[in-house]
């Protein structure tokens, strides 16, 4: 695997990897004084992230470092993209500069797909950096998807039958689509919950159940997913007030009451207390969402892992090196 | 991975079941005698396998520590993956578990344990793993089976079985709790394992 651009681009195979090697790095590191693995040794990652973010930015620098990697960040912000460079020269130039790995968040859907094409060497191609998309747009946030499912296993011991119940702004959210696919993919059952004004057109062809009666989904549900609402993506009037959404979709303390004991609470955050999610309900202990927090340091190790370490067919890259059988 | 003009030349049988076990007592007893891990001012003895079957091996040897000696030693598991040489010459490896007994390595006198020593790249591996989660007072190595050909310098302090082959054999470990059966094969031209 060269990229890692979707969650739908993930086999079951695959994302199982992905998912059992994070819970290894997570045993490596148990306990150490010291948390560094020297296997990225002399491998550079730069981010560029083109939109604010707080925990993936630093959990991908976190993963990256405890590889012993060299991790550079890009913002927008103070970068010449102010000046008006384009993303294409941005990564062209990056690329240029030695970047083993460009991990991209975008305000465009499709952003990191056509980083990829255009950072590819096609006479070399292993030469070119491996690119991983932290979030482009409103489609895809891989990475998230597989810390959450990462998170659903260790806290019910699997995915596979288990039904998870996502809330909140489907039309809006990349994290939603990557969850979707990626739940799928692993077996799960999915059941979205939302107004009908933040789901999107096709929503009935995507592997799922759809609902609007968020009381009479909790009961049979194992995992609860509840989305962020997305203030900076509506310009439209998605719902009459936010007492409203509160009230409808919101997870409040008697909405939590009637969960099943075993059941679990995740947010793709950051959240917005009060809003869709109570206080009390965040700081539970049904809440699993500083786990996935610290999973999302693993697993973004275990995606570098993939992605960087190892050839393919066991055949050395195009690096001075002639090609020895595995 | 075999060359083509010996596809038909059997397996040969280097050690039978009965073998194992009495070797992997044998090596127990010399691990009690070594450490004196019995004696009033003992180290604290850790033994960690390699994974695979050097995890088995260890908690055998453990078992075995513990039957002869009365004592009980820490046991547990270090991948040594991530240390690997040869990490971007080779297609992606999964990752094994560690499991570093409580009470860590500080101080301690760790016994590797591994199936097979060969090349010394494992255990090479297996040292810088080491000296990131602390500082053992001795580090000491027990394999079932010395191979040779060895391409650095190190040694075993305890070998069940020291067996000259040429490069192009597959020497075989099977034990139970990880392949159903138990004994120790040479598949000639049968190609390096690893």
């Amino acid at each position: 695997m060269k990229h890692l651009l979707a969650a739908a681009d993930l086999g079951r195979d695959d994302a199982t990897a992905i998912i059992d090697n994070a819970d290894r790095f997570r045993e490596a590191l148990l306990g150490r004084e010291v948390k560094k693995l020297p296997t990225l040794r002399g491998r550079t990652i730069i981010t560029m992230f083109y939109e604010n973010s707080t925990r993936t930015r630093v959990s991908f620098e976190v993963a990256g470092k405890w590889m012993s990697a060299d991790v550079i960040n890009v913002s927008a912000s103070g970068s010449s993209a102010a000046k008006g460079e384009s993303l294409r020269d941005t990564a062209l130039t990056l690329r240029a500069a030695g970047a083993d790995a460009l991990i991209v968040r975008h305000p465009a859907s499709g952003a990191a797909q056509q980083l990829a094409a255009w950072t590819a060497l096609v006479d070399e191609p292993s030469a070119s950096p491996s690119v991983i998309n932290a979030g482009d747009g409103t489609h895809e946030h891989p990475t998230q998807a597989l810390l959450d499912a990462l998170t659903i296993r260790q806290r019910l011991g699997a995915i596979e039958g288990k039904r998870v119940v996502i809330v909140g702004d489907v039309l809006h959210s990349r994290v939603a689509r990557s969850n979707v696919a990626l739940l799928h993919t692993l077996g799960a059952e999915v059941v979205l919950v939302a107004p009908p004004t933040l789901l999107p057109v096709g929503v009935d062809r995507w592997p799922v159940t759809v609902s609007h009666d968020l009381d009479a989904e909790l009961p049979l549900a194992d995992t609860v997913l509840m989305l962020r609402v997305q203030a900076e993506r509506m310009n439209g009037a998605f719902f009459p007030s936010s007492r409203e959404y509160s009230v409808r979709y919101g997870l409040s303390e008697k909405r939590q009451a009637r969960l099943a004991e075993h059941a679990v609470v995740l947010h793709l955050g950051p959240m917005l207390r009060g809003m869709e999610i109570a206080h009390s309900v965040a700081d539970s202990s049904q809440s699993a969402v500083l786990q996935q927090v610290s999973n999302g340091v693993h697993v973004r190790m275990a995606v570098l892992f993939h992605l960087l370490v190892g050839t393919e067919a066991g055949v050395h890259p195009a690096r001075g090196g002639e090609a020895v059988r595995a | 991975m075999g060359s083509p003009d010996h596809a038909g030349v059997a397996d040969r049988e280097l050690m039978s079941a009965a073998d194992v076990s009495r070797t992997i007592a044998r090596i127990a007893h010399q691990i009690i005698e070594k450490t004196a891990l019995d004696a009033p001012d003992a180290p604290n003895v850790v033994l960690l396998g390699i994974p695979t079957r050097g995890v088995t091996l260890a908690s055998r040897l453990a078992r075995n520590i513990a039957d002869f000696s009365g004592t009980e030693v820490a046991c547990g598991a270090l991948d040594i993956t991530l240390y690997r040489d040869d990490l971007m010459s080779k297609p992606p490896r999964a990752l094994a578990a560690t499991a570093i007994p409580e009470g860590g390595i500080d101080d301690a006198l760790v016994v590797l344990v591994d199936d097979v020593l060969y090349s010394g790249r494992s255990v090479r591996a297996a040292l810088d793993a080491l000296r990131d989660l602390g500082r053992p007072r001795a580090v000491q190595l027990a394999v079932l089976v010395d191979r040779g050909h060895r391409e650095l310098p190190i040694r075993a302090d305890y070998a069940g079985k020291n067996v000259p082959t040429s490069r192009a054999d597959n020497v075989k470990v099977r034990l139970t709790e990880d392949d159903g059966h138990e004994g120790v094969r040479i598949a000639p031209y049968g190609g390096p394992a690893r």
